[in-house]
C-alpha cells in the first residue's frame, strides 16, 4: 500500500520569482532545479525544508500546450492570483519568532500569530497567492 | 524573465489586509492603496474577482471573529464589537442579528467553543465561519472610515 507522501506541488507564475522567495524569504533549500530540453524546456524545480529530507515541494510553472490549452492555463492564473489554488501548512517551534523573522524578510502575513486551542498559528502567502500555514503545537496534554 | 503581477494578486493582497487588520479602522481607500488602485476602481474589481465588494468582506469578515469571540471567550458584546474594529454596539448588534438569525447574547448561549468538539485550523473556520454578505442586507451604519 501507499508508503510517503514524498512531493507536493504548488503552482508558482515565475519559478525564479518562487525559488528566490521559497529559499531567500522562507529558508527552504532547494533540492533539485533540472531543465529538460526534449519536453520543451520543462523545469522540475523543487525545495524542502532543510532538516526534512523525504518531502520536497514542487514549484511548479502553469503549462501551456501540449499540457493546457492557453484557456485552462489563464484560468489557473487567475485562481492563483486571488488565492484560489491551494497551500501548505508548516510547523514551527516558536510562531512568533518565527513570524518576526519571515516578516522582517518581506513575507506578507494575512494572520499575525493567535493563540489556537491547538497551539499558536499565524498565516501568510508566496508571490504567486498561494497560501501557507505555520502553526506551534502545544505539546499533547 | 519575471512575469508583470496580475492585478487580481493585488487584489488579494488588499484582502489579506482584511484579514490581518479588520481590528483598525481600515477604509476603502487605504485597501486601494495596497491594491495599487483607484477607489471606485478597487472596490469594482474586488467584486468581480471575489463576488462581494470590499466593504462587505470587511464587515463579514469582522462578524465572523465577533462570532469567534463570542462563543470562545467570555468578554461583553461590547467589548467584542470594539475588538473587531466595529464602533457602535448598536449596528454590530443588528448587523450580527441579520448575518447570523440571532442576537450576539443568544448566539453565544447558543454555541459552545467549537474546540470542544474538533482541533479545526483557525484558516479553515475563518474561511467557513464568515457569513455571507448576499443572505442579509446591510445598511450604511457600520461603514468604514
Amino acid at each position: 500500500m501507499l508508503k510517503q507522501l514524498t512531493n507536493t506541488q504548488v503552482w508558482v507564475r515565475d519559478q525564479d520569482e518562487a525559488l528566490a522567495f521559497y529559499t531567500d524569504k522562507l529558508g527552504l533549500e532547494l533540492r533539485e532545479d533540472v531543465t529538460v530540453p526534449e519536453l520543451g524546456n520543462f523545469r522540475w524545480l523543487t525545495v524542502g525544508v532543510p532538516g526534512q529530507p523525504d518531502v520536497a515541494i514542487t514549484l511548479m510553472a502553469v503549462p501551456g500546450p501540449p499540457v493546457f490549452d492557453e484557456s485552462t492555463r489563464e484560468q489557473i492564473h487567475a485562481l492563483l492570483a486571488k488565492g484560489a489554488a491551494g497551500g501548505l501548512f508548516f510547523s514551527t517551534d516558536n510562531c512568533q519568532a518565527s513570524y518576526e523573522e519571515l516578516k522582517s524578510r518581506g513575507v506578507e502575513f494575512s494572520q499575525e500569530p493567535t493563540e489556537q486551542p491547538y497551539g499558536i498559528d499565524a498565516g501568510f502567502r508566496d508571490p504567486s497567492g498561494n497560501q501557507f500555514r505555520m502553526a506551534q503545537r502545544k505539546e499533547p496534554s | 524573465m519575471l512575469t508583470s503581477v496580475p492585478p487580481a494578486r493585488h487584489l488579494l493582497r488588499a484582502k489579506d489586509m482584511i484579514d490581518a487588520r479588520y481590528r483598525e479602522p481600515l477604509d476603502v481607500p487605504e485597501l486601494a492603496r495596497a491594491a495599487h488602485m483607484s477607489p471606485a476602481h478597487f472596490s469594482r474589481e474586488f467584486r468581480r474577482a471575489f463576488g462581494e465588494t470590499p466593504h462587505q468582506y470587511l464587515l463579514t469578515r469582522r462578524l465572523e471573529r465577533a462570532a469567534a469571540l463570542l462563543r470562545n471567550t467570555d468578554h461583553s458584546v461590547a467589548d467584542v464589537c470594539f475588538t473587531v474594529g466595529l464602533r457602535s454596539v448598536g449596528s454590530f448588534t443588528t448587523s450580527f442579528g441579520r448575518a447570523f438569525g440571532l442576537s450576539p447574547t443568544a448566539y453565544r448561549a447558543a454555541h459552545p467553543p467549537a474546540s470542544d468538539r474538533v482541533r479545526i485550523p483557525t484558516c479553515v473556520l475563518q474561511a467557513y465561519a464568515r457569513p455571507q454578505s448576499s443572505m442579509f442586507r446591510e445598511d450604511n451604519g457600520n461603514r468604514p472610515g
